[in-house]
């Protein structure tokens, strides 16, 4: 008999060295409860974080990779936005 | 390895796909660009990885069952406690690598009943039984440590989240090996009857360990489209001959002689190893190993006996999701 389909959820962890929740993977459970409880056991067995979030996989909404051209192009030729642009004489020191 | 069956031959269904988004492609994965779940890929690398990271994934499922048989058994709390702790990653990677092939398109659900049809493979390797305690060691030592050669250049794969889910994989599995060979070295040290089982154990997973490799280069049909697009980077006589030399020097140290009386060291100091039985390898991939019987009814009597689990967790998701519609209606 076929098994019914599971909802899918990605797995965001804050560590402990006090960066940001960093996604890293996802798992099937059929409630937020459930969701929690398997990221637990199957993302942080050797103390990989203090915080979990549980996010519904179909909640995400992504950027198309067919588009990233157009998406980012923008940032890439605005060089202008980098320190590095300005000239800063050396006797000023370090700025 | 955990992907044997890739090494069969079967039909080549690569459609006519366009000629410059397939040599774009290529491009991508000759500049070690990193191909993630919604970038356009050739069909039959949809279906290689499915395949590989599927097969991939029921080994490590699979494999929780020669080494859960001993978890009751182990000769001491902390070898019990190890022990839990190694079968319970076991399931954790079988669940990682679940979800990277998911991002390929096909549901967990349809990967695990292919498995429980018989559809598809796992490892040759956990077709073989667990007799005795040593052959926990022996699994922990040359099992996870013919894994451990195979999966770490899988974490450089192309693909963007089989070769994340290898590395989260590697970190967990020098436990697992560390753990066996220490189980050995425990044994090697106590009585006669103690060194003799672990030399019994040697003797039973030797040849099928090698095996693990797949078959021969020369033999083995999918290697080239998969060296192609950076699935696999070494071949399987590369990696078994590193594992070989790896291996050796761990069994003189032990004391345990290695049940290949033709083998000899080169002049380079690789260790040559005899003739591998192919077709005891070909009997276990087509399902007629000591123990394909026992496993497969094992995996579906639990899949089975979970059924109700997994219809009160859907019931009981179900029947909250309708009272906060009830609630927000008030």
């Amino acid at each position: 008999m076929a098994t019914p389909n599971t909802p899918l959820w990605e797995v965001f962890i804050r560590s402990r060295n006090g960066l940001a929740h960093k996604h890293v993977g996802s798992l099937h459970a059929s409630d937020a409860t459930m969701a929690l409880q398997a990221a637990r056991d199957i993302y942080t067995r050797r103390g990989e974080g203090l915080s979990i979030w549980v996010v519904p996989s179909t909640a995400i909404t992504a950027s198309d990779p067919a588009e990233k051209g157009m998406m980012f192009e923008p940032a890439e030729s605005k060089i202008y936005r980098h320190p590095t642009f300005y000239e800063v004489p050396d006797e000023v020191g370090h700025m | 390895m955990y992907t044997q069956a890739l090494n069969m031959a079967e039909a080549d269904d690569r459609g006519l796909e366009d000629a410059a988004t397939a040599a774009q492609f290529q491009t991508r994965i000759d500049a070690d660009e990193r191909i993630e779940p919604n970038d356009w890929m050739p069909a039959a690398y949809r279906k290689t990885l499915t395949r590989q990271i599927s097969q991939h994934a029921h080994s490590e499922i699979v494999g929780m069952l020669p080494e859960g048989n001993w978890i009751t058994r182990a000769p001491s709390l902390r070898r019990k406690a190890a022990l839990l702790a190694k079968v319970q990653d076991e399931c954790g990677h079988g669940l990682y690598l679940y979800a990277a092939a998911e991002t390929l398109g096909t549901s967990r659900e349809e990967l695990v009943d292919a498995m429980l049809a018989g559809k598809a493979k796992y490892s040759s390797i956990f077709n073989y039984p667990t007799l005795t305690w040593a052959d926990i060691g022996t699994v922990g030592w040359l099992v996870d440590g013919a894994a451990i050669m195979n999966q770490i250049p899988l974490c450089r794969c192309s693909y963007g989240p089989y070769a994340r889910a290898m590395i989260r994989v590697c970190k967990e599995e020098s436990f697992h090996q560390r753990q066996g060979y220490e189980i050995m070295l425990t044994l090697c040290r106590g009585s006669d009857e103690q060194k003799a089982m672990a030399q019994d154990a040697l003797n039973r997973w030797w040849w099928p360990v090698l095996m693990m490799f797949g078959p021969p280069d020369a033999t083995s049909q999918h290697s080239d489209t998969s060296t192609k697009w950076k699935i696999k980077r070494f071949s399987n006589d590369e990696l078994r001959q590193k594992f070989v030399d790896a291996t050796v020097p761990q069994a003189q140290y032990l004391g345990l002689s290695i049940p290949d009386p033709g083998m000899i060291q080169d002049a380079d100091g690789h260790w040559r190893y005899s003739e591998i039985d192919w077709t005891e390898f070909k009997q276990v991939l087509a399902g007629n190993g000591p123990c394909n019987r026992d496993r497969l009814a094992a995996r579906r009597k639990a899949h089975d006996e979970g059924a109700w689990v997994r219809e009160a967790a859907a019931a009981y998701a179900a029947k909250r999701a309708q009272r906060r519609i009830a609630q927000a209606a008030e």
